[in-house]
């Protein structure tokens, strides 16, 4: 009676141990000076498994481009955003956007069987703006993607829409009377980091005249003037639930961009930080100028429950790692997205 | 220099664990022993290298003097004395002076005819240190990970660590130790505040006895632990903070890499309500 039990008890225990704990070699990378503790603790069997779903696929060949062919747009009837390029080139990048964002419809997930050119369905509207999206963020935001740049495939992944996206939220449910509301907060919320923090942290900073997110005083006492005093206890939660975000979206905890000892202090910060804060400007710009009209183009079903269109966030791009595709570059084989100026 | 009347009575041979009678004797009021001799020399080794090592710092600033591990470049190996290898020599020394002054206890403990309660007690402070800057940092795999010896530098590296994982206030172990550690003042403070009234009366009143002190707690509280039962309670309070501060800290990192509200998912995940 006894043995069975006690048996039981030893693989539940295990179980137990597997589902919630990791165990050691682990691997650390310093990013302070030495004994500052600012230091990124990773165990290669969460990391590797993340790594390995972020290798670019192959690149389908370039065609050799043959000197004064025809262009796209000239073949081809509406060719708004791609027409300058080399039929061949323009056969091989929409064969890679396939790939990217429809591999199981094909085609026939933005053209009409019929006609290619007609702009009837609701996807090829909404592909089109992402490819200028696309350009605006290699070409004008360097200051956050540096030199590798994105494609459709760094945030779409082979999926129609991409799999972190977000939308506004109502709060989640509770009960009635007085906790009516949960002001979007005090439930576990999975993109806050499992925190009962702020759940809906993107409406607030992430879209158009996004909430100031620094909210340390300046000051050891409360001073007449400064804005920054005058940040409540909320607006500092709610600025701690963003950065959640960011260190779940990119797979790093704060001391990536922060020396805690101040975190308001860019002289005290890795350069890191200067990278992220001109995200966070691009992430606001592009929910703002890109992805919030677009609503009207969306059927029903694509939006989100209070009628908004899915917008982007941090882990949109990132998804989990520091650098999408850890730092690998998709530009040189597919160059067209980042256009000369 | 004097002997106090009582003090006769404890100067009594024998009880030592090495050494036998050499170190058995006594400097002034002080008994001297085997690890006397080791506690004063790793204290004075250690403490002239820190000197040292402000010597060579940036500062004299009490609060700023800084010294740091080494890069985790090293790994477990020895580094350069002027980068971290001062602060491997330290720790050494400590380890060194904080288990010489266990054994101490141990002695005296013996010496006295006592229990071993106050090196059990002690033994648990010293594990929690040699935990942050022993354990944890070989079970990660570079002494890099041990904290500065400094004022405001360690207070900078437990704010850094903290937030490796998010938010520590999530760490389930730190919950506890913080909990005993609170639990543990309240304690000192209800039995420091009894004593203190049973034994200070109003003028023209007498001391009172343990019996008013049971009363006054069954009173307000319907239970007292008793005179014997607050100090071990006090030992369990204080030994579990200790104890679970060293857990908490020794899976931060070996045993879990990411942010600590995420670990709690288990609970989220439960097959009741999931």
């Amino acid at each position: 009676m006894i043995k069975p039990m006690r048996i039981g008890l030893i693989v539940l225990s295990a179980a137990v141990l597997q589902a919630c704990w990791e165990a050691p070699p682990m691997d650390s990378e310093q990013s302070g000076f030495r004994g500052t503790g600012m230091l990124q603790t990773t165990n290669p069997d969460v990391v590797d498994p993340i790594l390995a779903d972020n290798v670019l696929p192959e690149p389908i060949a370039a065609v050799p481009v043959v000197e004064g062919g025809p262009t796209a747009g000239q073949i081809y009837q509406n060719v708004q955003v791609l027409g300058d390029l080399s039929v061949a080139e323009f056969a091989r990048t929409m064969a890679a956007i396939t790939a990217w964002v429809s591999p199981e419809q094909g085609c026939a997930y933005c053209h009409e069987g019929g006609n290619f050119a007609e702009d009837k369905l609701y996807t090829k509207m909404v592909s089109r703006r992402m490819m200028e999206m696309t350009m605006e963020i290699n070409t004008q935001w360097s200051s956050h993607v540096g030199d590798t740049g994105v494609t459709c495939l760094t945030c779409h992944r082979g999926n129609n829409v991409p799999e972190y996206i977000w939308f506004e939220q109502d709060g989640p449910p509770t009960a009635g009377g007085i906790s009516a509301k949960g002001y979007q907060q005090n439930h576990a919320a999975m993109n806050v980091g499992s925190t009962s923090m702020l759940s809906d942290p993107f409406s607030k900073y992430l879209t158009t005249d996004p909430a100031p997110i620094r909210v340390i005083s300046q000051t050891a006492l409360p001073q007449a003037g400064d804005a920054r005093h005058m940040s409540s206890t909320q607006a500092t939660e709610n600025t701690y639930s963003l950065m959640f975000h960011m260190s779940e979206g990119l797979g790093v905890n704060c001391t990536y961009c922060h020396n805690t000892r101040a975190f308001t202090s860019w002289e005290q910060s890795p350069p890191a930080r200067v990278t992220a804060w001109h995200g966070l400007q691009m992430v606001s710009s592009l929910n703002d100028e890109y992805l919030e009209p677009l609503g009207p183009t969306y059927p029903p079903h694509r939006l989100g429950p209070l009628g908004d269109a899915p917008k982007t966030n941090c882990t949109t791009c990132h998804q989990n790692v520091n650098k999408p595709f850890a730092g690998a570059s998709m530009l040189d084989d597919y160059p067209i997205w980042r256009p000369d100026e | 220099m004097a002997m106090l009347n009582f003090e006769r009575k404890y100067r009594v041979r024998g009880g030592t664990l090495i050494g036998g009678d050499l170190f058995d004797f006594w400097v002034g009021p002080f008994w001297v022993g085997f690890f006397g001799v080791t506690t004063i020399f790793f204290s004075i080794i250690g403490t002239a290298l820190l000197a040292y090592g402000a010597a060579i710092g940036d500062t004299w600033n009490i609060w700023r003097i800084n010294i740091a591990p080494p890069d985790l470049s090293y790994g477990l190996a020895f580094a350069p004395l002027k980068e971290g290898g001062l602060w491997q020599i330290v720790t050494i020394c400590a380890c060194g002076a904080f288990i010489s002054w266990t054994l101490r206890q141990v002695e005296i403990s013996r010496k006295l005819g006592m229990g071993y309660h106050i090196p059990v007690a002690y033994s648990f402070a010293v594990l929690a240190y040699i935990t942050l800057v022993v354990v944890r940092p070989v079970l990660l795999g570079a002494w890099g990970h041990g904290f500065p010896y400094g004022i405001l530098s360690h207070l900078d590296w437990v704010s850094n660590v903290g937030y490796q994982f998010l938010h520590f206030h999530y760490n389930p172990a730190h919950m506890l130790a913080v909990t005993f550690f609170f639990t543990n003042a309240l304690a000192l403070s209800l039995h420091g505040g009894l004593v203190l009234s049973a034994t200070n009366p109003p003028a023209g009143q007498k001391v009172k006895t343990p019996e008013h002190e049971d009363t006054y707690f069954r009173d307000i509280i319907g239970y007292s632990i008793g005179t014997l039962g607050i100090h071990r309670l006090g030992m369990f309070l204080a030994v579990s903070a200790a104890f679970w501060s060293a857990v908490c800290i020794v899976i931060s990192g070996p045993f879990w890499t990411r942010g600590w509200p995420e670990w709690w998912n288990w609970w989220l995940e439960l097959p009741i309500w999931s």
